[in-house]
């Protein structure tokens, strides 16, 4: 009783305080908890959105919880406990989705809530296709690819450049990283055994195209070190005991420019992926006007492509494209380190996600059955 | 404790001195003339009262952050009202089909699924079953997603059927007014104890509506459909339900009354609010489209229409369910009974056995090399002892994970072990050993993270063996070999005992060194279970397999009590 009491007597104060802030012209006071993955990418996230926020916004002291990784089961064990503690969380595009059929995420309404583009579009329509789900407000693209040792390649022959490379130990031998995970690689082994790309989530569909995909795995299972963490195919090669690995771009990106490691980049069919904002559901008012005007801010033309002057992965918007320029410290230039970049997207594939949802619990018992053999 | 102590004497005496005459004549007595075994069992009574206080502080952590975890982890395990609670009316329907022959259910029960969904989409709750049931049987998940984004679609017809046959059913107040009245307080008991059940909330408090009796007899789904309606309005989104036009679903259910040729008779003698509205409908009859749910729901996905998934749904429909734990030791759960998986999905099974093996084993290489260190400590000078305490304690102050990051850049095969080989000339350049992604190295790993709990309780009983014993037993002809074997090892076999039940269950629950250096056929049951809590968020599988490998830990301390005894196990002196 008297908790409820106290906490409805500081939620009425927070919401006086709120509406004062809001009457000297400033939305946001206080404290703030944002969720993200810790290292080069939460820095790109304090560079771009939060510092110049800041800026506009002295009252708002932001917190970091580096906890993106389980932000799912985080979110789920905090809901149950009735605390809300985040007040926005940084998630892949799949687990937005999960959130959202759990009922943990809320539902955004893009061109409400969302800044329009400069010119005038829609937010809708700037960020289009990549509005995945009805919770997600996505940021950046990012992709799942290969960086290979180039002091590793065979003498009179081609570095890497197709994805059956990974798969062909005779011209490119040495060992390899995956992720331990079979989203992606299913997709990867199939493409590689004949399967036309458009058929790829059909015939994965099938108990006949999960086996096929495995035993196509199998074929280099011996050669092959399975990751859970983005940072260890970075390692790996750095500390040559791969020769060739999949991991995200952008720490690819880190590993060549900014630590100048022998790395090269090998895009063929990489796998777009998309991360962004969800708002927690249940956010009691205050706290959400509060959290809806910082990601109106931080996710408009602008803010999204400042962002990618730290980090190689490329803006959600349609509009901020134009924008990017060069690094921010070593000031080279980022289009062509980005995903998207035409030269890197050839021969691209886009997170099924609809697909994923389904089948990732019954595939990944069979992955996980088949690694355990 | 004084004082009862004094009391006690003092009975004692007088009674000492009452005994001799009136031995016979009943119970001892106390000074206050109770009898002395209730007053001795007062007294006693008080003390552990008074003991049990000061424990109660710990006792009420232990049972508040041992206890209660556990016991809801257990029973998160067999839970599994969430289909019942999301669908409770089909449920109900679903039990009359049995599934065997390959006919789908009837039409009753995509009615009523057409009404539970409808709710559970409208409460964001039916994702959470889909979800749920994904685990079970694939594309679940998109079914009841696919499906709550269409199911307004499905209602939408008769919303636009009985917009036509009279116009007022676009007001919603024309609803509230013909359904208002008394005499139905017990339905809208009912729906709201399906909305709590459902979404887990009370859902009480005043909703601005009472229901006519009258006409939840007349029209028993649309009051039905109304009130849940009403209720959600009302207290979920705390609108005035006077104000507000009710969910397509509520149309549809107006028009299933309709339908029944009975309720047309009795409307005909109806004159309460609404009977003009009512008889327009009626006489739009004809017109009213074909109701064929059915149809529609395999519209909006053919999952539907698929046996296998209402198959799944009837099996996993109980509050309580055996699946988790049939999950977890590789079966599954048909209609007639239970199955092993396909051989392609077994797992679990294995790695509890891979676990339990390499458990043993790290154990085993524990006691095997931390035997002689303990003997060291135990006998060496105090101050050369404390030096190498000191050795063995050092790494036990190490952050675990730096430990293991440690043990990672040594045991590769560009690492620090290999290439001391590789320079010592024991091994060629182009066939480094591979110590680690594999059981070799989280059994490296592990053995020497848990050393310190094999060596701290097997030092602590050595050192209460004197000495003497050895030069004793050599005194009186024994071998070097004979003196250890006979008289020292027995002695210290309790020390050997408490550290490999230390490091045996420590070693059986690790999940970060197997995680880092295991690999894939070096990693433990935990690792699963870590998987299951926070990527695939199937925490009733990790709770099955939770309570599996507690069970496994429990037996296995009861085995080891009844064949070396747990008496014999010392932590010290």
């Amino acid at each position: 009783m008297k908790l409820s009491k106290i906490l409805l007597a500081t939620s009425a104060v927070g919401v006086a305080t709120a509406g004062l802030a809001y009457a000297g012209g400033h939305m946001a006071t206080g404290s703030f908890t944002l969720v993200s993955w810790g290292g080069a990418y939460q820095a790109s996230q304090t560079n771009a959105y939060t510092n110049p926020y800041s800026a506009n916004n002295p009252g708002v002291e932001f917190v970091w919880d580096e906890s993106s990784a389980e932000a799912v089961a985080k979110l789920r064990a905090m809901n149950e406990a009735g605390n809300l503690t985040w007040d926005l969380v940084d998630v892949v595009a799949s687990d937005a989705l999960r959130l959202c059929d759990e009922g943990l995420a809320m539902e955004i309404d893009a061109d409400e809530m969302l800044a329009p583009a400069p010119d005038g579009t829609s937010a809708s329509d700037d960020f289009g296709d990549l509005l995945v789900g009805d919770c997600f407000i996505p940021q950046i693209v990012y992709s799942t690819t290969f960086g290979y040792r180039t002091d590793m390649v065979p003498d009179g022959v081609e570095p890497p450049n197709d994805i059956c490379d990974v798969f062909d130990l005779e011209t490119y031998p040495g060992m390899r990283s995956l992720e331990s995970r079979p989203i992606n690689n299913m997709e990867w082994a199939l493409l590689c055994d004949g399967v036309a790309k458009a058929d790829v989530y059909d015939v994965l569909a099938t108990d006949e195209g999960q086996e096929q995909a495995l035993a196509k795995l199998d074929t280099i299972r011996d050669s092959v070190i399975w990751w859970n963490a983005g940072a260890d195919t970075p390692q790996l090669l750095a500390d040559g005991e791969i020769f060739i690995g999949s991991t995200y771009n952008g720490r690819l990106f880190s590993a060549i420019v900014e630590q100048n490691q022998p790395i090269g980049m090998m895009w063929d069919a990489q796998v777009f992926d998309l991360d962004g904002w969800i708002v927690p559901a249940g956010l009691p008012e205050d706290r959400l006007a509060r959290v809806m005007d910082f990601v109106n801010f931080a996710t408009d033309t602008q803010r999204l492509a400042d962002q990618a002057a730290y980090i190689s992965y490329g803006p959600a918007r349609l509009s901020s494209a134009p924008l990017v320029g060069n690094h921010a410290e070593l000031g080279i230039e980022m289009a062509p380190h980005m995903p998207t970049d035409p030269n890197n997207a050839k021969n691209t594939f886009l997170y099924n996600y609809e697909f994923w949802a389904d089948y990732r619990d019954d595939i990944d018992a069979k992955f996980q059955a088949w690694l355990a053999q | 404790m004084a004082r009862a102590n004094s009391r006690l004497l003092k009975t004692n005496t007088s009674d000492g001195d009452r005994m001799s005459d009136t031995t016979n004549s009943g119970p001892m007595l106390a000074a206050d003339g109770t009898p002395l075994k209730t007053s001795l069992a007062r007294a006693l009574r008080r003390q552990k009262l008074r003991a049990l206080m000061l424990i109660a502080p710990l006792l009420a952590f232990v049972v508040l952050t041992f206890v209660v975890p556990i016991g809801s982890m257990l029973f998160r395990s067999v839970e599994n009202q969430i289909v019942s609670g999301t669908l409770p009316e089909t449920v109900e329907a679903l039990d009359a089909w049995h599934g065997q022959d390959d006919t789908l259910p009837d039409e009753t029960v995509f009615q009523a699924l057409f009404f539970d969904l409808f709710r559970a989409a409208e409460a964001k709750e039916h994702t959470k079953l889909g979800s749920r049931l994904n685990y079970e049987r694939t594309g679940l998940s998109s079914m009841f997603r696919t499906t709550g984004r269409g199911i307004d679609d499905i209602g939408e017809v008769f919303q636009d059927w009985l917009e036509d046959a009279d116009p007022a059913f676009k007001d919603g107040i024309t609803w509230y007014e013909m359904l208002s009245g008394t005499g139905g307080e017990d339905l809208i008991q009912e729906r709201r104890a399906l909305w709590a059940n459902m979404v887990g909330e009370g859902f009480a408090g005043d909703i601005g509506f009472t229901l006519s009796g009258e006409i939840a007899a007349l029209l028993p789904q649309t009051a039905a459909a109304y009130s849940d309606w009403a209720i959600y309005t009302a207290v979920a989104d705390e609108d005035v339900v006077s104000e507000e036009d009710p969910w397509e679903a509520v149309y549809a259910a107006l028009a299933l009354d309709l339908a029944r040729p009975e309720t047309a008779f009795a409307l005909t003698s109806y004159t309460g609010v609404g009977a003009r509205p009512l008889a327009n409908a009626i006489a739009a009859l004809p017109s009213l489209p074909q109701i064929d749910f059915r149809a529609a729901f395999i519209e909006e996905n053919d999952g539907w229409g698929n046996i296998e998934n209402w198959q799944t749904i009837k099996i996993y429909s109980p509050d309580y369910t055996t699946g988790y734990f049939l999950n977890a030791i590789d079966m599954e759960k048909g209609l007639e009974g239970v199955n092993a998986r396909p051989e392609n999905q077994q797992l679990y099974i294995k790695l509890f056995v891979r676990t339990m093996i390499m458990s043993l084993i790290i154990t085993g290489s524990c006691i095997f090399l931390g035997y002689p260190v303990a003997w060291l400590l135990a006998n060496l000078p105090v101050r050369s002892a404390n030096v190498l305490m000191i050795l063995v304690l050092l790494p036990f102050w190490t952050s675990l994970l730096v430990r293991t990051s440690a043990w990672k850049v040594l045991l590769q095969q560009q690492g620090v072990i290999n290439d001391i080989l590789v320079w010592l000339g024991f091994v060629d350049d182009a066939n480094r050993l591979i110590l680690m992604n594999n059981s070799t190295g989280t059994i490296i790993a592990m053995t020497h993270i848990l050393l310190p709990f094999m060596i701290l309780p097997l030092y602590s009983v050595m050192k209460t063996i004197p000495p003497s014993y050895l030069r004793a037993a050599k005194s009186l002809g024994a071998t070097n070999w004979t003196a250890f074997w006979r008289v020292y090892f027995p002695q210290s076999v309790p020390g050997i005992g408490a550290g490999s039940i230390l490091v045996f269950i420590l070693a059986i629950g690790y999940y970060i060194t197997p995680e880092i250096v295991g690999g894939t056929d070096g990693v433990f049951i935990s690792n699963r279970i870590a998987y299951h809590i926070s990527s695939s968020l199937n925490w009733g599988l990790a709770a099955a397999l939770g309570s599996i490998l507690l069970a496994l830990v429990l037996a296995l301390y009861w085995l080891y009590d009844r064949i070396v005894g747990i008496d014999n196990v010392k932590l010290g002196g």
